[in-house]
């Protein structure tokens, strides 16, 4: 019997992105750009983080056009963003056919109390965590690939190195722990029981973990996969550098070869300056995306 | 102990390692040229063919996969990886390594939300092999010496040119591991009897 959106082919899907760089990109001619870098996937939307942040105001799915724009344009798969909780989003994206959905806290949140069931759409997802109690409450609802927020839009790589180490240095101690300990953990974490019993068994996460929020540099990307990260989202880090095809490129490198040193060193010469960066202490809560989510 | 590679680019890495560990051979994670050296047999798992298209030229890994199968070491290319050994690609000008004498088109079950999982009897390996299609490429035509090994819904999507194994799916996601077997078994065959070659001359 044939059998379409189950876990294994959600999951799956995943899977195949591992070691890879999945890009933002805001129109076709960008994708192609990201395509021939070698990008994994695109993500795409209607502006990216940081000048959603310059923007203000309320951010919302991108227009469903350029989203076919980006899909007619390359043959890697695209995802898309869809609000925190808005259901609606969520199903016109599933319903035009993109590979992968982002419940993103880059978006303007629709509902601050609960996120999608995710379990309930044929269409995959990713979202956003920054420790186990986040990462497995979003599988508990049907994620099927995390990625740990960092703050979105900055170029400044410090919370997502914090996002990626809190959450691998808790699933480490899950891993250590015996399971009689585990129900009390899960407390603690706010985490499903059944998950830290997983995740015990197979001494990892059950889904493909990328790293996110503040990738601006090949060294960046490097440095994620280095923490343990399977993959690297950029958004902001390509587009708004100064010399867009070179960092892609560079970028995807580095990500392959993120222990390979003497070729970092190789393909970081003469690439141009990087997005500007903001200091994350110079941003009040209020204005830190990682805070968006439950 | 059998040595089997796994290209190691891009994609669903850990899995193949895991199946071929789980076989009692040796895995070995490719990632540069040395790495190919003393290979039984290679594994081009899935991915983003483009990505690992990209990867494979920009570390120079394309002639040496192609040598290494002069020489007649076996290789299994699972969706992406069947994508990289055919010889012709629908819709594309150029191939790849263009090993295997099969002509393939990408993305041909549809987008992500087409992806499916099912039991496919495969006659030469065994039934209910539990196949999941991702955005899964499929075989259109074969050349004269391929043996067709199993099709879905009229497609092909296993089939074996001599040292040339190639799947639409992705056994490696499943806890089954008879595609790999029959792939190690191609790989033992084909030690013994370059190791018979050896002895007689």
């Amino acid at each position: 019997m044939i059998q379409v959106g189950t876990d294994r082919v959600k999951r799956g899907m995943a899977e195949m992105q591992k070691g890879g760089v999945i890009m933002d990109v805001i129109n076709a001619e960008q994708a192609k750009i990201a395509e021939a870098a070698g990008a994994v996937a695109v993500m795409a939307l209607e502006k990216v983080p940081s000048d959603i942040r310059k923007a203000g105001g309320v951010a919302r799915m991108a227009d469903p056009r350029i989203v076919e724009e980006v899909m007619d344009a390359v043959t890697i798969p695209v995802m898309a963003k869809a609000r925190i909780g808005h259901i609606v989003e969520a199903r016109v994206l599933e319903s035009i056919g993109v590979d992968y959905i982002d419940e993103s806290e880059v978006l303007t949140p629709a509902d601050e109390e609960f996120h999608l069931l995710k379990s309930d759409f044929i269409v995959p997802f990713v979202c956003g965590c920054r420790d186990l109690g986040e990462a497995t409450r979003r599988i508990g609802e049907g994620a099927s690939m995390l990625r740990t927020k960092g703050e979105p839009g900055t170029g400044n790589i410090v919370e997502a190195v914090r996002h990626i180490r809190k959450v691998n240095a808790q699933v480490r101690r899950v891993v250590g722990m015996s399971v009689d300990e585990l129900m009390t953990e899960a407390k603690n974490l706010g985490a499903p029981f059944e998950l830290l019993l997983e995740i015990k068994r197979l001494g990892r996460l059950p889904v493909v973990n990328f790293a996110a929020g503040g990738v601006a540099t090949p060294a960046d990307a490097a440095l994620m996969m280095e923490l343990g990260a399977d993959g690297v989202f950029v958004g902001s880090g390509i587009f708004k550098s100064e010399n867009p095809e070179k960092f892609a490129r560079a970028i995807v490198e580095a990500t392959t070869h993120y222990r390979d040193y003497k070729l970092i060193a190789e393909i970081s010469k003469e690439l141009g300056t990087p997005m500007k960066g903001i200091d994350i202490a110079t941003l009040d809560v209020s204005e830190r995306m990682q805070e968006r989510g439950w | 102990m059998t040595k089997i590679g796994v290209l190691a680019l891009q994609g669903a890495v850990r899995e193949h390692i895991c199946q071929i560990e789980s076989l009692d051979c040796e895995a070995i994670a490719v990632k540069t040229i040395e790495d190919l050296n003393c290979l039984d047999g290679l594994i081009l798992p899935g991915g983003e063919s483009t990505t690992m298209r990209k990867l494979l030229d920009r570390y120079h890994l394309l002639e040496p996969i192609q040598t290494l199968a002069q020489q007649g070491i076996p290789m299994f290319g699972t969706c992406a990886g069947l994508i990289l050994l055919a010889k012709e690609i629908t819709g594309l000008k150029i191939h790849h390594l263009g090993l295997m004498d099969v002509i393939v088109e990408r993305n041909s079950f549809g987008r992500q939300k087409d992806s499916f999982e099912v039991e496919l009897p495969i006659p030469s390996i065994g039934n209910d092999i539990p196949a999941v299609f991702i955005r899964a490429p499929h075989i259109v035509s074969v050349g004269d010496n391929v043996e067709i090994l199993a099709t879905y819904e009229k497609r092909i999507v296993l089939a074996k040119d001599g040292q040339f194994l190639g799947c639409s799916f992705h056994p490696e996601l499943t806890k089954d591991v008879r595609v790999l077997q029959y792939f190690i078994d191609m790989v033992n065959d084909f030690t013994k009897t370059s190791l018979t070659k050896i002895n007689t001359k």
